[in-house]
């Protein structure tokens, strides 16, 4: 299976890369990585040599799940700029056909015209700008500080393009509320590509017996950046985001919570078309790509793609607004009463944070739920809470044949507008009376 | 046959006598309560004889709160400790737990409560203290978990409690009676050690009760009385040979093994007469002590044992061997039995039948009675209108017939497990204090 890619100019085995972080702080773990079968690295971010303190990193842990999602205090790379160029030529010389990234954030025009040169000297295939990190570096004007002011970043992306030879990729903050802004920008600049998502600005957890939060540090702390399979929702909805923008045409590499295969199909889907990985290496180490690897192709053979390129964006003409998904379409709930352990979640979802429509049997020995059909507003909470696969599943109702979307019936003029319209959703819905909560206690 | 080796000192005996529940570490806790589903209603709760939250002290533990979690479990069961090691739960809540349904390892309920309650104890931490006095007395014979939780909640509310115990220790059966790979003595004293530091019950040792004088003071120095005697020794089988010196009760025979352990006489070619739950631990205690060979005969069929079935896998598992539809005829032997006599049977209308002509003899140099106990005649006879109904003391809602003395525990339920002793220990105290108001 051919699974190379051409991503805006920079070529690359496969579309899996190393975001740049401390996985890629060195030409020893890349050249480790590239051995393990990744396809690329974005080398740790490049500038003036900073200070990190000690501890770096928090994290937040569901049940007995670690690391669901992290975050992290740490600067850009703290080691001098020549030892990191000499590393890069060596990776390159060994790993000739991998791509190789230099990840950048420097301050004046002259420092990014100096570090654009230097790394495309040492041989890099080519450079992301960070625009993203959103904790220490931006409070000296750089990272997310950059990435949260369009104009700005237009114009250093602008400087950039003044002497970059090799493909540009502008690395963009999540920590905004419209990130098609900063995107196009990044296109206005002149930049070949974008990447998403740098890390979320967070408090990952206090420490609740010393009155502070992690990571601490001498007994203070400081906000971190969030990362990891926990922030993979809003990545995907960022990159979605962007993707959507008309004829915006830049490629984008997507980053944030990736993990196995699975994740970097979404990914791909989504519009990505290489896929970048921090947290789940540094939890695990390079050796997951070859899981990622695996199940990639397969998908691929399974699903009948060629590449990665046929991929790419695959499901985003499904992806539309509200206004326009179907309001005719009806599908309620069924509870498989073979398959049910009687654990009742269902029912206790349904009745405290639902619509009542699961009801229990009279006769206490049995445990099995079953669904009030007409109560039932088709929401499937009791089937993501249901802890047995294919117990409860959603049956459709409709007919099939009739479509009607907020927006038509906007444009027709037939949706409510006064506070006690008869035309809103919930009317002549079963709501039970308010006393009956507590019936136990009137009687 | 059996994989032990008898054990020529301590060491060797708690190797032989390894805890079937080891005490959980944090990580393993942590791992285990992750996969609770807080089931709404939960079926654990219904099944556990003192109605636990079970997904609440499981959440707490997961949110280490393991503080929390003791006290969820102390506040339905004052043997939270004990029974999280010896009760039945393949029976009770891990039973009921809803992975069973999905073929999923349940939930091990026991051994999490197990956790946090130590936890307690180890710490001391105390939830409960005695209430001020209200100048009400209140005795309890029996230190069993009846007598126990009975005084708890006497104390709690501030009535005087003075427990009468016939023995040199408390806890009855708990600490005499359980086989010693479910809970170590220590275990189980450190548990009453806790309660009394928070509820304050004095124990009297050594103090039987058996007169009608003794009862008489009783009655005149005491508002209530509360019957935790449990039940008694090992009954005969009245068969020939039964009174031989190395034929013993069941219960009596464990009890010198949990005092004595590696210094216990047992023999080595053990016959184990009975099918319930005290017969399977005298059979799985034998083959630990290392007897070399087993056997477990039963009157009726395998199917009809009372014994649960966990507990016969238990004994077969250590090379225990299970004959069935065999009754004893006669014990054999010169002054010491050599064999034992049977006659095959079978069930007909619920009836055992022998069948005329199949008898066998099994040899042997040790039996040991598992045939059920008998109960406190002696003292109940005493007790002035004290009903009985098939030999168990009759009760209504925990007052017996004479409204001065209220019972719980094995010697009104006709014989349970801890758990149901310390549920009604503590229910029967709170219809003593609603008596006491009157
Ligand atoms: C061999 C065996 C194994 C068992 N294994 C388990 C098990 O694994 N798990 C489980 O949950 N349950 C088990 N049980 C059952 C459990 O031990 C009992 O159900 C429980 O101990 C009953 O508690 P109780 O307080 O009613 O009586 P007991 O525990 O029997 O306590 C009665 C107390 O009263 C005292 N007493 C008796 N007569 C007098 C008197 N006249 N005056 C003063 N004091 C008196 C006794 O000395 C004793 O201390 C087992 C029982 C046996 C026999
Ligand atoms: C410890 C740490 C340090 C990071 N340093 C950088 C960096 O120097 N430059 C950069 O562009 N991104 C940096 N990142 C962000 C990652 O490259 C990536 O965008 C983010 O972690 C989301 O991906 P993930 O969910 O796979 O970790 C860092 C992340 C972590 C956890
Ligand atoms: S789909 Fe929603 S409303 Fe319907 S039964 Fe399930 S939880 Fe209740």
């Amino acid at each position: 299976m051919d699974l190379s890619v051409n991503f805006a100019g920079i070529k690359s085995p496969n579309p899996f890369w190393l975001a740049s972080a401390p996985p890629t702080n060195s030409g020893y773990q890349i050249m480790k990585a590239f051995d393990k079968g990744w396809g690329g690295a974005i080398w740790k971010t490049l500038g003036v040599p900073v200070v990190n303190v000690s501890s770096r990193y928090g994290s937040v842990n569901y049940r007995d799940s670690r690391m669901v999602g992290f975050n992290n205090i740490e600067l850009i790379s703290d080691r001098p700029l020549k030892d990191n160029l000499r590393e890069i030529e060596e990776v390159k010389k060994y790993f000739p056909d991998h791509a190789v990234i230099a990840s950048l954030m420097v301050e004046s025009r002259e420092q990014w015209h100096q570090i654009v040169k230097d790394a495309e000297n040492a041989g890099a295939d080519g450079h992301e700008l960070n625009f993203g990190c959103p904790h220490g570096m931006c409070e000296r004007g750089m990272g997310s500080a950059v990435g949260q002011d369009p104009k700005i970043l237009e114009l250093i992306v602008g400087w950039v393009m003044e002497v970059a030879k090799k493909p540009v990729i502008v690395k963009l903050t999540p920590n905004i509320s419209h990130i098609e802004d900063p995107a196009l920008a990044a296109k206005a600049g002149g930049a070949n590509a974008v990447s998403l998502i740098n890390t979320i600005q967070s408090i990952v957890g206090l420490d609740i017996d010393n009155f502070t939060a992690y990571p601490k540090v001498d007994g203070h702390s400081t906000n971190g950046g969030y990362c990891g399979p926990a922030v993979k929702p809003i990545a995907l909805n960022l990159l979605k985001n962007v993707a959507k923008i008309p004829n915006y045409g830049l490629p984008i590499s997507g980053i944030g919570g990736v993990e196995n295969w699975r994740d970097a199909v979404e990914f791909i889907l989504l519009g990505a078309s290489t896929v970048q990985v921090c947290t789940a290496v540094m939890h695990y180490g390079f050796g997951i790509i070859r899981e990622i690897l695996a199940g990639f192709e397969q998908y691929m053979i399974d699903k009948g793609f060629n590449s990665v390129d046929e991929m790419v964006g695959r499901a985003l003409p499904n992806i539309n607004t509200w206004e326009n998904l179907n309001l005719k379409y009806k599908i309620v709930a069924d509870i498989n009463q073979d398959k049910c352990i009687g654990c009742q979640l269902c029912y206790i979802a349904c009745d405290d944070g639902a619509h009542q429509a699961i009801g229990l049997s009279e006769n206490p020995e049995d445990r099995k739920p079953h669904i009030i059909e007409e109560n039932c507003v088709g929401c499937n909470l009791c089937s993501l809470v249901c802890p047995v696969e294919n117990c409860i599943t959603m049956q459709r109702r409709d007919a099939g044949n009739e479509h009607l979307t907020w927006k038509e019936r906007t444009i027709a003029g037939d949706i409510p507008d006064s506070f006690d319209d008869e035309r809103g959703g919930g009317v002549g819905h079963h709501v039970p009376e308010p006393r009956e909560a507590i019936a136990y206690r009137l009687k | 046959m059996s994989e032990y080796n008898r054990p020529v000192n301590e060491q060797e005996f708690e190797q032989n006598f390894a805890q079937i529940k080891p005490l959980m570490n944090n990580t393993e806790a942590y791992y285990e309560s992750s996969r609770c589903l807080f089931c709404y209603n939960a079926p654990c709760v219904e099944a556990c004889p003192t109605h636990i939250d079970i997904p609440l002290f499981i959440r707490q533990i997961n949110t280490n709160n393991i503080k929390g979690a003791a006290r969820t479990i102390y506040d339905s069961n004052y043997f939270g400790n004990a029974c999280g090691k010896v009760c039945p739960t393949e029976v009770l809540c891990e039973g009921a737990c809803v992975y069973n349904l999905q073929d999923v390892k349940p939930i091990e309920i026991g051994r999490l409560q197990n956790y946090a309650t130590t936890s307690a104890i180890r710490n001391d931490i105390k939830f409960y203290s005695a209430g001020k006095s209200n100048g009400k007395k209140v005795a309890i014979i029996g230190s069993g978990p009846a007598g126990i939780a009975c005084a708890c909640e006497l104390r709690k509310e501030g009535v005087h409690v003075d427990i009468y115990e016939a023995r040199s220790n408390a806890t009855g059966l708990t600490v005499n009676g359980i086989a010693p790979y479910k809970i170590t003595n220590d275990e189980v004293l450190e548990e009453l050690a806790y309660l009394q530091s928070q509820f304050g019950f004095n124990i009297l040792y050594n103090s039987k009760i058996e007169t009608a004088d003794d009862i008489e003071k009783l009655e005149k120095n005491y508002d209530a009385i509360f019957l935790g005697v449990g039940n008694g020794e090992t009954s005969k089988l009245n068969i020939p040979g039964e009174d031989k010196t190395n034929v013993h009760g069941a219960v009596e025979l464990i009890e010198v093994l949990r005092k004595e352990h590696y210094n216990t006489a047992f023999g080595n070619k053990v016959i184990v007469l009975g099918g319930g739950n005290t017969a399977m631990d005298a059979a799985s205690e034998s083959a630990r002590m290392g007897a070399a060979s087993v056997k477990l005969i039963y009157r009726r069929s395998k199917e009809e044992m009372g014994a649960y079935h966990f507990e016969y896998e238990l004994a077969k598992e250590v090379g225990v061997k299970g004959i069935f539809n065999a009754a004893p005829l006669e014990i054999m032997g010169n002054g010491s039995a050599n064999a034992v006599k049977f006659i095959k049977t079978k069930t007909k209308n619920g009836k055992v039948v022998t069948i005329p002509g199949t008898e066998f003899v099994e040899e042997c140099d040790m039996v040991i009675l598992a045939t059920g106990q008998k109960n406190h005649d002696y003292l109940f006879d005493k007790i002035s209108n004290l009903e009985m109904v098939k030999n168990k003391v009759k009760t209504n809602n925990y007052q017996t017939s004479n409204p001065k003395y209220f019972a719980g525990g094995d010697c009104m339920n006709g014989g349970a497990e801890v758990v149901n002793a310390a549920y009604e220990g503590k229910f029967a105290g709170k219809a003593i204090l609603s008596y006491l108001e009157k």
